[in-house]
């Protein structure tokens, strides 16, 4: 698995062209998440890609050669911070609540919405952790899961930032 | 200066320096083509939208200046996906403008409406859909320079058409390109610099691949004065072809699937390769757990993706050619390399007593002799735009190139039907060359109205058919590997000569050696174009080959024909 970090335009179309070249070159891509930045032209991206390093780096490589593309970095080999953010509807009856709780106290999730049959879990972490809660969760019973993908920074003074936009450009042609 | 979407367009066309362009109009491309009747542009009318895009490419191919080609929305558009992807896949600076539907119209599967941007997406280096008259100017702009830096490629621009009619102001000094700013990549440390530096210096079997990055970044004479200096002999793959004159000394010649023998095994036996604007195609390699198993490897490439995409190498040297061995030059220590040019020499002499050149005139005509008459009768200083195939091939092994951008053809999408329209496109760039087009009587069959245009434009290019009645790789294949068992090989055409006549072309044909050189000689001296119909053997192979997936040195040569051997005895 490997995991890029994206600086792209904020414009429709973009997340297509990413989407389509790692398509083109055959990698599975695992999860893709897309969110604004502080400036509103740039969004950024992580993705995690089904491929070895040979693969990453082709990805990488491809990826900055779109236009629209303004920087993208493998990250996989760096120290990283990741995080998944998933809901989990799981049934919740009198009898077995009080035993749910204690389990999702102890993965540090929360419960978002309550109902008669069910709770909402609400949490966040690495996707080991995610996946360690609902292994527990699933003997009762998960009736709906929503994850929103990885987002991923290196961490301390690594930094990840994309390039100033407000170079003047050439005007010769 | 208030204008209309249509009239910015041609008024930024020709600012951006464009004299010709190529395309077919309709309805959703109608308010360009009225501004462009008012404009100083020349528009060559084709007969199919395909053609416009492999002239735009042999345009820009035979220029290095961007090629334009236009059509209407849906099947226009269409039309030019096959043209656009051959651009793609042999990095040619092309931009397509396409007609859309009125914006308000986007998306309700209105008539002639197609996601062309959609459908192009993987078969361009950039596609912007413009919706606005406003953004036509700064948009023209970036495609070309999106499409002529860097590695070049195709751009294709989708104008709906109520941009083409809605009118904004019209200030070219305003409408500076405003592309996203790239971070900027460092192409290269010292370490890596200093290890290719070492290779060079320290290696006995040295050998440079020369690719089309050379023309590309107008590397020519860099490129001369590193391979003198370091005196390294140079293999060249197809679209490398004339980077470097075939008349040095130091020059091999091919490489690859149908490369030169003498090169190949030059290859297996060298044990340093300098890689200078080539990607290792499958076409030039063979099978990668065989290839150049002794050599370390230099790659100078622009691309980043390249590097080690089929071949690690053991330096990368990212940027542009020119600049690289730029950078290079003053490090080469001069070095004789004594022992392995005579090594190759010995292979090459191997070689020359094979060679079909030495077959006495049997009756029969080669396509090799055809091919090499050209050469002779022209003097290898035509222009030379040649389709996909064993004519291509030939051509490539008999047609001595000595200048850049005097060979166009189709490399990697090995485009059947690219030779006729993009000899046109050529001959628009280059007005005084000699453009000669070599053609096999299928890919002809494919391309061929576009003989109209030739004529409605009035302009003058030679085009030699090698007719051997079959789809004549695909047969050789057959041959080879599949038992000569000739499925949907054997190919019925029209009487070219007499065809040519119909579009009113001067048609000839010949059917033996004796006659071609004439037929040549007399093509030249007419003022118009002439097509020349050459009825060669019809079931000649292209030797030596190596056999897809085997390796370089597992070529299978050209058999010990009787003949061949008679003509080799004093």
């Amino acid at each position: 698995m490997q995991t890029l970090v994206a600086y792209v335009e904020n414009k429709p179309g973009v997340l297509n062209r990413v989407a389509s070249l790692a398509r083109r070159l055959a990698i599975n891509i695992d999860s893709l998440t897309v969110g604004p930045t502080d400036n509103d032209q740039i969004a950024r991206m992580t993705i995690v890609a089904h491929t070895d390093a040979k693969g990453g780096h082709r990805l990488e490589a491809s990826l900055e050669k779109l236009v629209d593309v303004l920087l993208a970095e493998n990250v996989s080999e760096r120290s990283l911070l990741e995080r998944d953010l998933a809901l989990i509807k799981v049934r919740a009856d009198q009898q077995n609540r009080p035993h749910l709780m204690e389990l999702i106290k102890v993965f540090r999730g929360r419960v978002v919405d309550v109902a008669p049959d069910s709770l909402i879990i609400e949490v966040s972490g690495t996707v080991d952790k995610i996946d360690g809660l609902i292994e527990v969760l699933r003997p009762f019973g998960v009736l709906e899961m929503a994850r929103s993908g990885r987002i991923s920074m290196t961490r301390g003074g690594d930094l990840l930032q994309p390039p100033p936009q407000d170079v003047p450009q050439s005007a010769t042609v | 200066m208030k204008l209309t979407g249509a009239e910015i367009l041609c008024e930024s066309l020709t600012k951006l320096g464009v004299r010709d362009l190529f395309g077919y109009p309709g309805g959703a491309i109608l308010p360009v083509y009225d501004a462009l009747g008012k404009s100083k542009l020349h528009h060559v009318l084709v007969r199919h939208e395909q053609g416009a895009t492999h002239m735009a490419d042999g345009y820009a191919r035979a220029s290095g200046e961007v090629g334009v080609a236009m059509a209407t929305s849906g099947p226009g558009a269409t039309n030019m996906v096959t043209g656009i992807a051959t651009a793609m896949l042999d990095s040619s600076p092309v931009v397509c403008i396409t007609g859309q539907v009125s914006s308000k119209l986007l998306g309700s599967d209105a008539f002639q409406e197609i996601d062309i941007t959609g459908i192009t997406m993987p078969i361009t280096k950039h596609n912007v859909i413009v919706s606005r008259a406003e953004d036509i100017a700064r948009t023209m702009r970036e495609a070309f320079v999106i499409a002529n830096t860097g590695r070049p490629g195709p751009v294709l621009v989708d104008i709906t058409k109520d941009a083409q009619q809605a009118s904004a102001e019209f200030d070219w000094e305003a409408a500076t390109p405003k592309l996203p700013v790239k971070r900027k990549q460092k192409n290269f440390d010292q370490a890596e610099f200093d290890r290719a530096v070492e290779l060079l210096n320290t290696a006995k079997r040295p050998l440079i691949l020369a690719g089309h990055g050379i023309m590309v970044s107008g590397a020519m004479k860099t490129f001369a004065e590193f391979v003198k200096s370091a005196n390294i002999p140079v293999a060249m793959t197809l679209l490398g072809i004339g980077c470097f004159p075939a008349n040095e000394k130091l020059n091999l010649g091919m490489m690859g699937m149908h490369g030169e023998a003498w090169v190949n095994h030059a290859i297996q036996e060298a044990d340093l390769l300098i890689a200078v604007g080539m990607r290792f195609d499958d076409r030039v390699t063979g099978d990668l757990r065989t290839y150049a198993k002794t050599a370390r490897k230099i790659h100078i490439e622009i691309d980043r993706s390249e590097i080690n995409k089929n071949v690690a190498v053991d330096a990368a040297l990212v940027g542009d050619a020119r600049e690289v061995l730029e950078s290079l030059l003053p490090h080469i220590a001069t070095r004789e390399h004594g022992d392995w040019l005579a090594r190759i020499a010995e292979m090459k002499g191997d070689s020359a007593v094979r060679d079909i050149q030495s077959l006495p005139d049997n009756g029969h005509l080669y396509a090799a002799h055809v091919i090499n008459d050209i050469w002779k009768a022209t003097n290898g200083e035509a222009i030379v735009v040649t389709d996909v195939g064993q004519h291509q091939m030939w051509e490539a092994q008999y047609y001595h190139h000595n200048a850049p951008r005097s060979l166009i053809t189709s490399g990697g999408l090995g485009t059947m039907g690219f030779a006729l329209p993009a000899a046109i496109g050529a001959k628009f760039a280059k007005r005084d060359a000699e453009v000669w087009v070599v053609v096999g009587d299928g890919g002809f069959q494919m391309t061929m109205c576009e003989l109209a245009t030739i004529v409605q434009e009035k302009i003058n290019i030679k085009i030699a058919i090698v007719n051997n009645g079959f789809l004549g790789m695909v047969r050789q294949w057959q041959e080879f590997f599949y038992d000569k068992r000739y499925v949907a090989t054997p190919l019925v055409a029209p009487d070219f000569a007499a065809l040519a006549n119909a579009f009113g072309i001067r048609g000839e044909r010949v059917s033996n050696r004796t006659d071609s050189i004439n037929t040549i000689r007399a093509a030249r001296e007419y003022p118009e174009s002439v097509l020349i119909d050459f009825r060669v053997e019809q079931e000649d192979s292209v030797y030596p080959m190596v056999p897809a997936g085997k390796g370089l040195h597992e070529m299978i040569r050209r058999p010990n024909n009787p003949l061949v051997e008679t003509a080799t005895e004093p």
